[in-house]
């Protein structure tokens, strides 16, 4: 404490340097190793977790296969403008043609043909047939060629789905996600009536969601409570039994619940024996959403409990004496002074089960049935039984992209900070 | 019918066991007057709290019955006896503001709005926090938070106030300073208190009558001063100040003094008689360190015994020290700093001297269990 430094010049440490600078570099120190300490899991999360989002993201609006396929075309179709009612000029069929024939050659016609055909279906297989037959076409005038070959060649629409998609990029299978389309004159327009079916799968995986994760919170709250408030041996012996199912596999777990519910299962063969439903009147409790509530709920419950269990846990419980002794009856201490003090349990338990459930896909696979599945089966579908990666990836953008507003939303509403996760 | 010189509590032989084997609390016979401040003090597990949570209504009595008022109240339940309550960590509701805490008493008791305004602000005024209103429990310092809990107790205007050491979190100065603010409460509101505590001088400052507990059973129940002075028994006599014992064995009884052969040196000393059965029962001797004198060349007293000294330690006003009298290595004796006191060293026999009043022969020792 020889001299000290006038504030104006700031502090320094012993050996002259700045305070400011020393200090930055201490910390700088401790944050390379706490960098290090993290690295190996960084990047396992980045090959695992990010990159495959970030793939999932470019495949929902990726669209290569047609500028590459039809190189010719792309390359000329913006002479023609597809709002007039004309066809294409020769130079474009002659550049069809060549196109058609290097394709059929190579072996690609069949992808793109199926791509062009998510778009406008039919004509996948007018492709796969004019690529057969363009071979024999040695000379012009390639539009009549085309034309004998199949008339829909006449049709604007198809060239003007080939100008349209003729670039890298794609918006149509985030169209068809939200059950929209390009119509005839290239429009953006709502699918036909029949063919609506993502909005509405979205609309019942967030119901469904809902309910379930309503369900969770008033099953676990109260096993949450004598949890956090039993004494020790026996709040030893109840957490077992909620942790239980965590250590049975979830497979076992959803067919055990098949063997309960289904018409020959075993619900339903007590109470025809109680005689509550006759033997022609076995309740359907499976293959639709009843199953995929009964199952999921049991399954997200401990998702549930835990979190608000280590809330209440921190609950003193002088809380609920001092509100009874200030003349409070239990009802009234429990809702103004205990439920208050566990809102950062329920939000957290609540999101959890919720985030949970929005992309729940193997329950509902089992027991969903035709009414029970959610939006995660059908992309799960998309991805390995028709194939159509780009419109999986949509609905699964999508489905991100709702988690992350309802996220945000909650922050908004409760804050993010307030959430606690055991 | 409810009476100005009826208790405000009585037990009537209650008894307490959680577990079904062992007895918490024996045997309370226990009358707390109107208007008083009466404390419970005892060692850790001795049974204080749960007199307290007995009386709240959080634990019900295995036997015997409470009254409040005159009223059995062993199924009232705790909402409806209209009982204030102070805990040790305060238990204010973090959700809520400081005012929102004051107003929750008044609320379920569906007062209107601008009386609850009022009698907040009242409450806020008693204890010095006007402004202090619209923050959160955790904005607060702890004498701050405690301060607003013993607002929060009074402010529906009970005639009785458990505090269960509500001091326990603070430091000493801050201490100190909620005693005497408390103690004032208590004056000023005419209330009831019952308080817990297991620090004896906080027992002493702020109460009429102290209730001192050992093991489930209330040892004495005195004012401060008469449990200082006239302690019934060993526990209380150790647990109340500081005091020398010494171990004999009544030799003679002659009214209210006795004397008393010591077991060490075989010294006959004269004693208070408080607490001995009779001529040939073993007795505990309790002297207060002040009481002892140090004895010049004249002096005389009703006892004078020697003693050698072991250890001073200076303490500004007075010296303390320790010395072995009658084969006791921890007797001590506190020696006022004034003119005229002879200086002492280690190692130096001196002359000590008390009176036969102020050594009080207590209950023998039990040997199995020492006061702790
Ligand atoms: N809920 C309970 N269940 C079982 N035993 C209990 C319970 N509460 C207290 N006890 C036991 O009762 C005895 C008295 O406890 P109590 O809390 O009344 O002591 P205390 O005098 O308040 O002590 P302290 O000064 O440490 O607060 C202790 O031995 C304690 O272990
Ligand atoms: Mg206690």
């Amino acid at each position: 404490m020889a001299t000290i430094a006038p504030a104006t010049e700031g502090l320094t440490t012993a050996d002259g340097v700045s305070l400011k600078v020393s200090l930055a570099r201490a910390n700088a120190r401790s944050r390379r190793r706490a960098l290090l300490l993290v690295l190996p899991l960084l990047a396992f999360l980045t090959v695992t977790f990010v990159l495959p989002i970030l793939d999932m993201l470019y495949r929902g609006i990726e669209n290569s296969v047609v500028p590459e396929t039809f190189t010719r075309t792309t390359a000329v179709i913006g002479q023609w403008d597809p709002d007039t009612a004309e066809l294409p000029p020769e130079s474009i069929y002659e550049a069809m043609v060549g196109d058609l024939k290097e394709a059929y050659a190579s072996k690609s016609l069949g992808s793109a043909a199926r791509r062009l055909n998510y778009d406008l279906p039919g004509v996948s297989s007018l492709f796969r047939k004019s690529g057969r037959r363009a071979n024999r076409i040695e000379e012009g005038p390639y539009k009549d060629a085309l034309l004998k070959i199949d008339k829909a060649w006449g049709e604007p629409a198809i060239w003007r789905l080939l100008h349209r998609e003729s670039g890298a990029y794609t918006a149509s299978y985030f169209l068809a996600a939200v059950d929209m389309r390009y119509d005839e004159q290239g429009d953006v327009a709502p699918q036909p009536e029949y063919r609506q079916i993502y909005l509405r799968l979205f609309g019942r995986t967030l119901m469904l969601s809902v309910v379930i994760t309503v369900l969770c919170l008033l099953l676990g709250y109260p096993v949450a409570y004598l949890l956090a408030t039993l004494p020790l041996r026996t709040s030893n012996l109840l957490m077992v039994m909620v942790l239980l199912p965590f250590w049975t596999s979830l497979l076992v777990r959803t067919t055990s619940w098949i063997a309960l519910l289904q018409t020959q299962g075993v619900i339903n063969d007590l109470l025809v024996l109680v005689g509550i439903v006759s033997d022609d009147g076995r309740l359907q409790m499976m293959h639709n959403q009843v199953g995929t509530i009964v199952a999921m709920t049991h399954i997200l419950l401990p998702f549930m409990i835990l979190p608000l269990y280590s809330v209440m846990k921190t609950i003193p419980p002088s809380y609920m004496r001092a509100a009874r002794s200030l003349g409070a009856n239990p009802l009234t201490a429990f809702v103004r002074v205990y439920l208050p003090n566990t809102v950062a349990g329920i939000g957290a338990g609540s999101i959890l089960v919720f985030i949970l459930a929005i992309g729940y896909y193997i329950t509902p696979a089992l027991v969903g049935g035709q009414s029970g599945t959610l939006i995660s089966n059908f992309i799960a579908d998309h991805i390995s039984t028709t194939l159509n990666w780009g419109l999986a990836a949509a609905l699964g953008v999508l489905l991100l992209g709702i988690v992350l507003a309802l996220y945000f939303l909650y922050d908004k509403i409760v804050g993010i900070d307030n959430m606690k996760l055991g | 019918m409810e009476q100005a010189n009826d208790p405000i509590v009585r037990f009537d032989g209650v008894q307490k066991s959680y577990d079904g084997e062992t007895l918490v609390v024996k045997k309370l016979d226990l009358d707390i007057a109107r208007g008083e401040f009466l404390t419970m003090l005892g060692p850790s597990g001795s049974g204080k709290t749960t007199c307290l949570m007995m009386l709240a209504g959080f634990e019900p009595a295995t036997h015997g019955e409470i009254y409040l008022n005159g009223q059995p109240i062993n199924r009232v339940p705790p909402h409806k006896r209209g009982i204030g309550m102070v805990f040790q960590n305060y238990a204010l509701f973090p959700h809520m503001t400081v005012a929102e805490n004051l107003a929750f008493p008044l609320e379920v008791r569906g007062m209107d709005r601008a009386t609850i305004e009022q009698k907040v602000n009242r409450a806020l005024d008693m204890v010095r926090l006007p402004e202090f209103g619209g923050r959160r429990p955790a904005q607060l310092s702890g004498g701050q938070q405690q301060r607003v809990a013993v607002a929060r107790a009074l402010v529906f205007e009970p005639d009785l106030v458990l505090m269960d050491e509500p001091l326990g979190a603070l430091d000493k100065n801050l201490r100190e300073e909620m005693q005497y603010e408390i103690k004032h409460i208590h004056e000023r509101l005419g209330v009831s208190v019952v308080y817990v505590t297991h620090d004896q001088s906080e027992a002493l400052t702020m109460s009429n009558r102290v209730a001192v507990f050992d093991d489930g059973v209330i040892q004495q129940l005195a004012a401060p001063d008469v449990l200082y002075e006239q302690p019934r028994n060993a526990f209380v006599a150790y647990f109340i100040g500081e005091n020398n014992r010494l171990y004999g064995r009544v030799e003679a009884i002659d009214g209210d003094h006795c004397t008393v052969r010591l077991d060490d040196e075989g010294a006959s000393v004269r004693a208070l008689r408080v607490n001995v059965e009779g001529v040939g029962s073993r007795t505990t001797l309790s002297l207060r360190p002040e009481r002892v004198q140090i004895l010049g060349g004249e002096q005389a007293a009703d006892n004078v015994m020697s003693g050698r000294v072991e250890e001073l330690i200076y303490l500004g006003d007075h010296v303390r020290t320790r010395m072995t009298v009658a084969g006791n290595d921890a007797f001590i004796v506190k020696i006022p700093n004034a003119h005229g006191h002879a200086v002492l060293r280690v190692g130096d026999t001196v002359k000590l001297g008390w009176a036969a009043d102020d050594c009080r022969a207590l209950d023998p020792p039990t040997g199995e269990r020492e006061p702790v």
